[in-house]
């Protein structure tokens, strides 16, 4: 199994295209960073003008944290388009160029092929989330430096302590994961599903962009549908950053809002994650290699 | 001759009474210039304690900070390693900076009880146009020579209520906790800035519209009285 996982990264890696992510993503990142660098404090100026007309904020606030954040909410809703360019590849780009048939005609069984491919786009899709971080949580704490995270929200204001921050980044790089992968699983099905990428590629772009616009409108007829979806449950990584506040008022170091929505979120992108794969295990079992 | 002599007496009249009104006013109140005094021994202080911010909008943490004090009126309150909320223009009205300016005239208001204390009430109007309050009202207690509650309206900055407590440094007029109570005003950023679709709290919004009021709560734990603060502080 692991030689499959090998020679699938083998071939990730090989492809020109698979670099194409990295290289946007590195390109987006710099851009706003150098934006923020230049002009931040207008921007900043603007988030706070209710702030400013009662209070007097004192400190760095647009610092390496709230960069970071900033740029995940920009990011995180376009990185799955690009997931969606390797992984939705994965076995119908082999099925076009024909190549699946030779796959199958080895020792190993079709559900070990599957899988491990799946493993391979797994790891390219942590990979690229891994570089995600990089440039947008530590880049940015190298050039903006650090201080609290003073995150302003549609309806209130949240002050994290600075030693209070990174933890909940890993958290939210752990819950990305499983958004991406859900993703990544999306992308897979619809490959197993054709024999040429355009298809699949297009399709799991088309499926994200739809579900993403049901799952942000206030429409009582969606809303029923709404935590069933997938998308739905992808923004959820910001739940790290809202914390608790006692009878005082006074926010509770080191704690979690709302730590069951996190869990739930998890467990559906999870059981996502398991029908998209085992789907693909079974359509691909059942498919005829006429290619 | 006689509609002119009483004209000239009900001149008269209006102008004694004018001089005399206008003496009274300017008359510095005894107990504001005991409570002067008091606070005359402080030239400078640094002050350290927790900073607890209650507003409706904001969940915050209590924060360590540092408050440097320098006569006459320079006033710096400093978060230690992180990012500080104060009421606009309002923690720097403290008594020292009220009372150290001398730039106002006093008018007793009569007594009240507060928090079981029998207090006197005096209310201050600067009569420099160039300062930032209008009019500040001041709960003292006579005894002690301690203000025990101040509510100053600004020019720009609206109306404040500052709640004094006071422990080991009472002797120097120095507060142990303070209190500082204001309003404030709606906070909303739109969704589309944020980012935030369809994932709207409606706790924190009901709560956010319940209390219009806010309150930023330092409680000292050390002071360093007249030790000397460079400027480059404020």
């Amino acid at each position: 199994m692991w030689s499959l996982i090998q020679i699938e990264l083998y071939k990730i890696f090989r492809r020109p295209r698979t670099y194409i992510a990295f290289g946007a993503i590195a390109a987006l990142i710099v851009v706003i960073q150098l934006g923020l660098k230049i002009d931040g404090d207008t921007y900043a100026a603007f988030l706070m003008k209710d702030i400013n007309d009662t209070l007097t904020v004192d400190g760095k606030v647009l610092n390496g944290y709230l960069i970071c954040y900033i740029l995940l909410q920009l990011l995180l809703v376009h990185v799955p388009l690009l997931v969606a360019l390797i992984a939705a590849d994965m076995i119908s780009g082999e099925a076009n160029l024909g190549t699946l048939r030779l796959l199958f005609s080895t020792p190993f069984s079709r559900t070990q092929w599957v899988l491990a491919k799946f493993i391979a786009a797994s790891v390219y899709t942590i990979l690229l989330l891994i570089w995600l971080a990089f440039l947008a949580l530590f880049v940015s704490m190298w050039v903006f430096g650090t201080d609290d995270l003073f995150l302003m929200k549609s309806n209130y204001v949240v002050l994290i302590e600075q030693n209070d921050v990174l933890w909940r980044y890993v958290g939210a790089f752990v819950f990305a994961s499983f958004s991406l992968l859900t993703v990544t699983s999306l992308g897979f099905l619809m490959s197993s599903m054709a024999n040429n990428s355009i298809g699949p590629i297009v399709g799991t772009m088309s499926a994200i962009v739809f579900f993403t616009i049901l799952s942000t409108l206030n429409i009582p007829l969606f809303t029923v549908i709404k935590p069933y979806l997938f998308t739905t449950h992808m923004n959820n990584w910001k739940e790290f950053f809202d914390i608790q506040v006692n009878d005082s008022n006074e926010a509770i170091h080191g704690s979690v809002l709302n730590i069951p929505k996190i869990k739930n979120s998890l467990i559906v992108l999870t059981l996502h994650i398991i029908l998209f794969v085992s789907a693909s295990i079974i359509i691909i079992k059942k498919k005829d290699i006429l290619s | 001759m006689k509609k002119y002599i009483i004209n000239l007496f009900g001149c008269s009249l209006f102008f004694i009474s004018f001089f005399v009104s206008v003496n009274v006013l300017a008359q510095t109140d005894p107990l504001i210039e005991k409570v002067s005094q008091k606070l005359a021994q402080v030239n400078d202080y640094v002050a350290e304690g927790t900073m607890k911010t209650d507003v409706s909008f904001i969940k915050a943490s209590l924060g360590k900070v540092k408050v440097y004090f320098k006569k006459p009126n320079l006033l710096k309150v400093k978060k230690e390693g992180g990012i500080s909320l104060l009421p606009r223009g309002g923690v720097s009205l403290t008594i020292n900076t009220l009372l150290n300016t001398k730039q106002y005239t006093t008018i007793p208001s009569g007594t009240q009880v507060l928090n079981g204390k029998n207090v006197t009430v005096i209310k201050l109007i600067p009569t420099d146009d160039n300062l930032d309050w209008v009019i500040s009202t001041l709960w003292i207690d006579p005894v002690e020579a301690l203000v025990y509650k101040t509510a100053t309206t600004t020019k720009e900055n609206g109306s404040y209520e500052i709640t004094m407590q006071y422990g080991e440094y009472a002797q120097q007029g120095l507060a142990s906790k303070i209190i500082f109570s204001f309003n404030t005003k709606d906070y909303k950023l739109p969704n589309g800035i944020t980012l935030e679709f369809g994932d709207e709290d409606p706790a924190a919004k009901k709560k956010a519209l319940k209390n219009k009021k806010g309150t930023i709560e330092i409680t000292y734990s050390k002071y360093t009285i007249n030790k000397g603060i460079p400027n480059n502080i404020f």
